[in-house]
């Protein structure tokens, strides 16, 4: 038996809500598997099973908000017989009470801090809302508990009305949270170039020229890999800095920056960025970027993000120098691209160029580091074919 | 598909896109995705449903001739005649 917590999605999340059970008592689960989502400042969040077995039992109730470490279900092993277990009394469903010390699994648990008890759901006939129509509700301050309970709510039922003069959104909340922080705590230094993006440009249109939409190639698939790459040469840009220490990651889970229709914005990993291919990469960019404009992000994703991309896209301005998403390290910036007379071979040429920047933080690297890890990023993309 | 339903189809789609955005608000030749604020991957979006439905192939070397709200449905109407 083990018990399935409540995870920590970040250093500012505290706690979260239970909206959806996803899996039936005694069903089977397989390690990847989303078995629940929680809604949290940052959007409703799908949750994964970590190991194989049977989903035992719930222990929180739908719409429960639970700190962070709360166990929220009891998943049996594959192995463990599915008899009543005489030698073991006690797995009786525990109230969610405070985290329990440290498991390895959960890096990321706070230990200390006394923690309330759980609150009671807002309602007692328990309603289904979906993702959309409760950040929408939270976003309006529309009461949900007028609404009836015999089907689910969906979007429709929430009233658009315009955001009266209210306290900050959830999301604009954790953004500043992030971004204090930030700003406070990591002293940032900044490298900027450009990069020529014709070679780029012009084995996209190759590439894509016998292919079918959902299968093509964008510019910013190219961005990915080639910062990815970047920063599996060069660790100190890639980990994070937690307790005064920096602790480089072996893998590279790129953060997109990814602009919300609704406001605000989130920055959700691409996982294992140097991995498959280019066309396995650009259905995973969509995939992720198509998920979460839905509000739906899956754990990993927000809590293991290990250096970030933002991107101005082909709409933008010609810059942006990121301000470092804590605990990373570092955050690359690359502006909307344009002509520009360059010269080539003697003569001026018209040649698609953007601005590439990095802000990087100083307790961990130096500007000469990253010269050169901003000039493989720029390497990278002038040779597509290698990427 | 009449030229009506293209029309109709066009702006179903565009409002999943962009539901916030009305399409009488817009002005139709001027850049669509400006217009809608549409991103190159919700162009992509875009332009993979248009194809799926409609049998079309939507090569991007005709992304030129989809710049504005008109042009699109222009394109869409001469390509399903």
């Amino acid at each position: 038996m083990t018990e399935f917590r409540m995870p920590s999605l970040g250093a500012d999340m505290e706690d979260g809500t239970l909206v959806e059970q996803l899996v039936a008592t005694g069903d089977p689960v397989h390690r990847g598997d989303i078995i629940a989502a929680v809604e949290t400042q940052k959007g409703a969040i799908e949750i994964e099973v970590f190991e194989d077995g049977f989903l035992d039992k719930w222990l929180v109730p739908l719409g429960t908000k639970v700190p962070v470490g709360t166990p929220i279900a009891v998943i049996r092993a594959s192995d463990t017989p599915d008899l009543p277990q005489p030698t073991d009394p006690t797995p009786v469903a525990p109230p969610p009470e405070a985290p329990q010390p440290h498991d390895p699994a959960m890096p990321d648990v706070p230990e200390t801090p006394s923690i309330p008890p759980p609150e009671l759901p807002p309602q007692t006939d328990r309603q289904r809302i979906s993702p959309a129509a409760r950040r929408r509700a939270a976003q309006t301050g529309f009461d949900l508990g007028g609404l009836a309970t015999d089907r689910i709510i969906s979007l429709a039922d929430i009233p658009d009305s315009a955001p009266k003069p209210a306290p900050m959104s959830d999301m604009r909340q954790a953004i500043s949270a992030a971004m204090t922080r930030s700003k406070r705590e990591i002293p940032h230094y900044y490298l900027a170039d450009t990069v020529e993006l014709t070679r780029a440009e012009d084995f996209i249109t190759a590439h894509n020229a016998d292919l079918p939409p959902d299968a093509r190639l964008v510019l910013g698939a190219l961005y990915v890999r080639a910062v990815a790459l970047a920063a599996q040469k060069y660790p100190a840009f890639n980990g994070y800095f937690e307790d005064g220490m920096f602790t480089p990651s072996d893998a590279v889970h790129l953060g997109m920056a990814i602009n919300l229709r609704s406001g605000g914005l989130v920055a959700p990993a691409l996982l294992d960025a140097t991995q498959g291919d280019l066309d396995a990469l650009v259905l995973r960019l969509k995939d992720l970027v198509g998920r979460v404009r839905q509000g739906r992000f899956r754990a990993r994703e927000l809590s293991d993000p290990t250096i970030t991309l933002t991107s101005l896209g082909d709409r933008g301005v010609a810059g942006i120098t990121g301000v470092i998403f804590p605990p990373q390290v570092a955050i690359v910036g690359i502006g909307t691209p344009g002509l520009q007379p360059m010269i080539v071979d003697d003569t001026v040429q018209p040649r698609r160029i953007a601005q590439i920047t990095l802000a990087a933080d100083h307790r961990v690297s130096d500007g000469h580091n990253g010269a050169k890890f901003l000039r493989a990023i720029i390497k990278n993309l002038q040779h597509p074919e290698t990427l | 598909m009449t030229d009506d339903s293209i029309y109709t189809f066009l702006i179903k789609h565009l409002g999943r896109i962009a539901p916030e955005i009305a399409v009488d608000d817009i002005d139709p030749k001027a850049d669509l995705r400006e217009e809608f604020d549409i991103d190159s991957m919700d162009f992509m979006t875009l332009i993979t449903a248009l194809g799926k439905e409609l049998s079309l192939p939507m090569p991007e070397a005709d992304y030129d001739q989809m710049r504005s709200f008109d042009d699109l449905l222009a394109y869409l109407r001469s390509q399903t005649a």
